[in-house]
């Protein structure tokens, strides 16, 4: 019987998922054995013309990372749903828009100025500036346009399954892995894959104790104890509105959730989850005293929603 | 045409639904702008509702409850007074003028406040202007 075929794809990411997927050591050669690996553009040789020229659904399973932030990333996410039978938006980019994501706290032209003009470390004498269309001697350049507004897969095509993480573990990767190759049948379309149903703090081994909290810290501002819980040390973790799925990692190593995991099972919004989860335990009952301490939240919507600002309810900033 | 704004109104069983109901049996007047939702608290009141509010094109949102003290389940509305501030430093951040989420004290024999507040906001909200959700036009 001929191999699975499987095709992984980098849209708006840093490549961080891809090397995840290195990151199966030996185990990568049992993949290997195991599909036929048709597209990989980090890895393999092959151009997007290869892509276009499969027929349709004739790749098994597509794993697709990365945001969709600009013209390229749109038309490979429509062309390996086209080709492909199983779309899995792999990792916290494709799953919910992820660091890239942010990019929606502001506008492109905001963005490009920044990076092209206004920064301190711009050299811009000759007024560099990115353009989708040059003309250059040899005929004209064409580079793929941005987009105002990060999106993640689902926005943009049909998703089977998602993968969390940022990245998805090695473990759970291969957990994925083992459970397709084995038959069984596929849990119901829209399934998350390599995750938990519950929450980090499920998997966190930090003590809590009933919270009560008055100041809140950044990561710097302290000292924190090992072993208790580090919301309860006035650290915003989050914890407790992110899905289960890593092993608590990083609580494991001092450093609060970030959320990369995306929000749990029927929760629609994380950063709303996480203003209710904080809202009650902050102990205070003047309004006076409750806005000092909320004071000391800095930036809530870049912390709460570190990984989530596409998927989130709202979606972008208004236009400022 | 002139705007209407279109406000939701999540109100507390026990004492603001109450006061809201006071009011019209009172004949007393009031503008119909608000769309009134009956939670059993306030503390019920996900900040998601009024999130996803936003996002189906309110043009502003107002929680009410029980006076401090006075909850049903007694803390529920200190869980909402923490609550509303704080979301609306969210929504400042997004964009979303905060005037356009408030949270009211309405006991169910506060018939008039109830109709103070509702006039009062959509005077607010009619000189705000509309809200159009950004996300909604998004199509790159």
């Amino acid at each position: 019987m001929a191999k699975p075929k499987l095709a992984l794809y980098w849209a708006a990411s840093c490549g961080g998922c891809e090397i995840a997927v290195l990151d199966l050591h030996e185990k990568i050669l049992d993949v290997a054995n195991a599909f036929d690996i048709v597209f990989w553009p980090v890895a393999l040789d092959f151009k997007y013309s290869d892509v276009r020229a499969m027929e349709d659904k004739s790749i098994d399973i597509c794993l697709f990372n990365g945001a969709i932030r600009n013209s390229e990333n749109e038309e490979m996410a429509h062309l390996m749903r086209d080709k492909s039978k199983l779309v899995v938006a792999f990792g916290a980019c494709a799953h919910e828009g992820g660091i890239p994501g942010l990019a929606n706290l502001t506008t492109k032209d905001a963005i490009l100025k920044w990076v092209f003009k206004d920064s301190p470390s711009t050299v811009s004498n000759n007024g560099t500036y990115p353009q989708t269309h040059t003309r250059m001697p040899e005929g004209e350049i064409e580079i793929p346009e941005m987009w105002e507004t990060v999106k993640a897969l689902n926005q943009v095509i049909d998703v089977d399954y998602y993968i969390p993480g940022c990245p998805p573990q090695p473990d759970q990767i291969w957990g994925v892995i083992e459970y397709i190759l084995s038959g069984q049948p596929m849990p119901a379309k829209g399934a998350t894959l390599g995750a938990g149903d519950k929450t980090c703090c499920e998997e966190c081994p930090r003590e809590r104790k009933e919270k009560k909290l008055k100041q809140f810290f950044r990561p710097y501002e302290i000292i924190s104890d090992p072993n208790e819980c580090l919301l309860d040390q006035g650290i915003i973790c989050l914890g407790p509105v992110s899905r289960s799925g890593c092993g608590a990692l990083c609580p494991k190593a001092n450093i609060p959730c970030r959320g990369c995991y995306g929000a749990p099972p029927n929760c629609p919004d994380q950063g709303a989850k996480m203003v209710s989860a904080i809202s009650s335990v902050i102990d205070a009952h003047e309004p006076e005293e409750i806005e000092k301490i909320l004071d000391q939240i800095v930036d809530p919507l870049g912390t709460f929603y570190r990984f989530s600002v596409p998927q989130s309810i709202l979606r972008r900033v208004e236009k400022i | 045409m002139s705007f209407e704004p279109k406000i939701v109104g999540f109100l507390c069983n026990w004492c603001s639904y109450s006061g809201a109901d006071l009011a019209g049996v009172s004949r007393i007047k009031s503008a119909p702008n608000v769309r009134i939702i009956r939670t059993m608290c306030s503390g019920r009141v996900d900040p998601a509702f009024i999130l996803k509010s936003f996002q189906l094109g309110a043009d502003g949102v107002v929680v009410m409850g029980c006076h401090l003290g006075d909850c049903h389940y007694q803390e529920g509305n200190y869980k909402t007074l923490r609550r509303i501030p704080f979301l609306k430093r969210l929504i400042r951040e997004f964009g979303i003028d905060p005037r356009r989420l408030r949270l009211e004290w309405v006991s169910a024999s506060e018939g008039d406040r109830f109709a103070e507040v509702v006039n009062e906001m959509t005077e607010e909200i009619r000189k705000i202007g509309p809200f159009i959700h950004s996300a909604t036009k998004i199509k790159k």
